[in-house]
């Protein structure tokens, strides 16, 4: 079978910021408390003309030049996010047309909570294995919606990273070594049909739905590939807040220094479908050859994707134009009201 | 956007989406948006598609305060007139941008946004703004 890795990836992050405390503040909360609390300060909000299809359009032409590979060549595009624009009528058709390849590409939305862009990467490795396409795109992108008030207001945020993953040795950056799924039926948060936000079981979502799920898909790939947590230069988790991938890491033998470049979360918030991925992506931006990263991600109802990826010398070569930390710092803040704005959080809107 | 406009929006998907216009072969001239037919060369003209490039510089800009139905409530926002480099201008919105930066001579990118989402149940018009690179 055929070897796939990355080939190029991209990422954005929207320019509007709102910190804990400014949200902790409308509802009386203590702000300090709560951000503390969450282990994050602010969360990058996707202005009012910015959506999963114009952050994964974003995301997907800097993974193009970062690939410097002619956008005919995509095979197949898949967006994975829990707030596509529409609920008929696909993100990854908006996607292809805006980076010019199709018409000769398959595409499809995905949707499993925060896990859908990984799940897009999973799909791409067996199309390019198989000798089906030579490149795939894979973009997470999200523009997460909490309902005001809720726990979730305050760890929402907007972002997307996109991964083409192709099979020529030349232009691999990282080598997609393993993949391994741990899925159940766990009713942990979800979105019925026509509701405007998600619901959650408070609590619930941590030890038998993110941990276990985590804990699950890492022991699996671990064992499947003889890895030991100590071979790893960095490990990214799936970050629904600052706290909970900094106590899988401890859990399961990981270091601080291993996590720490691909902690975006209490930078930005959590960006769901693009979670994970912005992580890795911030992680591709340092890494040096012959570097092994793990990358965990997590979606609620519940599954875990978990991603052994070898770098290659490549990787110190094929960069993003900008990283993901400096892209970050680019930022406005607004205020709560700004924020109901530009979030249609204002039945007007 | 209303029903009755999907396909003129459609019909500009290239212009709006890859800045497509045209360039004239014969006089190696190109225009945004494209045109049927070279105004220089006339029937001696020979057309063909071409991708304008991203990034230009301000030229003038305006802040509008009060806006037209659809961008009432983006009010104030930022028109300005963007010279390509490659004697095409063009008017777009600036977007991501600090207000001091957002001056005559500014080099600007192009970015993909929504244009037009007023109706809640009906197509987004998606295109392209720019900002301040």
């Amino acid at each position: 079978m055929q070897e796939a890795g990355i080939v190029g990836y991209g990422f954005f992050v929207p320019r509007l910021r709102i910190t804990i405390e400014e949200i902790a503040k409308t509802w009386k909360k203590d702000g300090k408390k709560t951000s503390a609390g969450l282990g994050l300060q602010e969360k990058a909000v996707a202005a009012w003309d910015e959506d999963t299809a114009t952050i994964s359009v974003e995301a997907a032409r800097m993974a193009l030049e970062t690939a410097k590979l002619d956008s005919q060549k995509i095979g197949a595009i898949f967006v994975g996010s829990e707030s596509h624009p529409y609920a008929v009528k696909p993100t990854a058709t908006i996607v292809g047309d805006a980076i010019n390849a199709g018409p000769a590409f398959m595409a499809a939305d995905l949707e499993f909570a925060c896990k859908a862009g990984t799940a897009g990467i999973q799909v791409c490795m067996g199309l390019v294995k198989s000798d089906m396409i030579n490149y795939g795109l894979s973009v997470g992108a999200d523009t997460a919606q909490g309902k005001p008030n809720d726990a979730l207001e305050f760890t929402a945020g907007s972002g997307g990273a996109g991964f083409i993953v192709g099979k020529e040795k030349n232009e691999i950056i990282a080598t997609l070594d393993e993949t391994f799924s741990f899925t159940t039926d766990t009713p942990d948060f979800w979105r019925r049909q026509h509701a405007e936000f998600p619901r959650h079981a408070g609590r619930f979502t941590g030890e038998p739905a993110y941990f276990r799920h985590v804990f699950g898909a890492t022991h699996a790939i671990l064992e499947k590939t003889g890895l030991k947590p100590t071979e790893f230069s960095h490990v990214i988790f799936h970050q629904p807040n600052g706290k909970f991938p900094r106590i899988a890491a401890k859990k399961l033998g990981f270091t601080e220094a291993q996590l720490k470049q691909g902690l975006i979360t209490p930078l930005i918030g959590n960006t769901y479908s693009g979670s994970t991925m912005i992580g890795l992506a911030s992680v591709l931006d340092i890494a040096k050859p012959g570097e092994k990263i793990l990358a965990v991600s997590y979606g609620s109802g519940a599954g875990s994707d978990a991603f052994v990826l070898t770098t290659t010398k490549n990787s110190s070569t094929k960069r993003a134009p900008i990283s993901v930390l400096e892209m970050i710092q680019e930022k406005e803040y607004i205020s709560y009201s700004e924020y109901a704005k530009h979030r249609k959080k204002l039945k007007s809107l | 956007m209303a029903d009755n406009a999907i396909a003129i929006h459609w019909r500009r998907y290239p212009e709006r989406y890859l800045l497509r216009g045209c360039h004239c072969e014969t006089c190696k001239t190109d225009f945004f948006p494209g045109r049927l037919f070279c105004p220089n060369c006339r029937r001696k003209g020979k057309m063909v598609s071409k991708e304008m490039p991203r990034t230009g510089k301000i030229v003038s800009f305006t802040e509008v305060f009060v806006g037209p139905i659809g961008f009432q409530h983006e009010t104030p926002y930022f028109l300005a007139l963007i010279d390509l480099g490659n004697k095409c201008m063009i008017l777009s919105q600036i977007v991501d941008s600090p207000k001091e930066k957002i001056k005559t001579g500014a080099q600007v990118k192009k970015v993909f946004r929504k244009i037009q989402d007023t109706d809640h149940e009906g197509a987004i018009a998606y295109g392209y703004k720019f900002k301040v690179s």
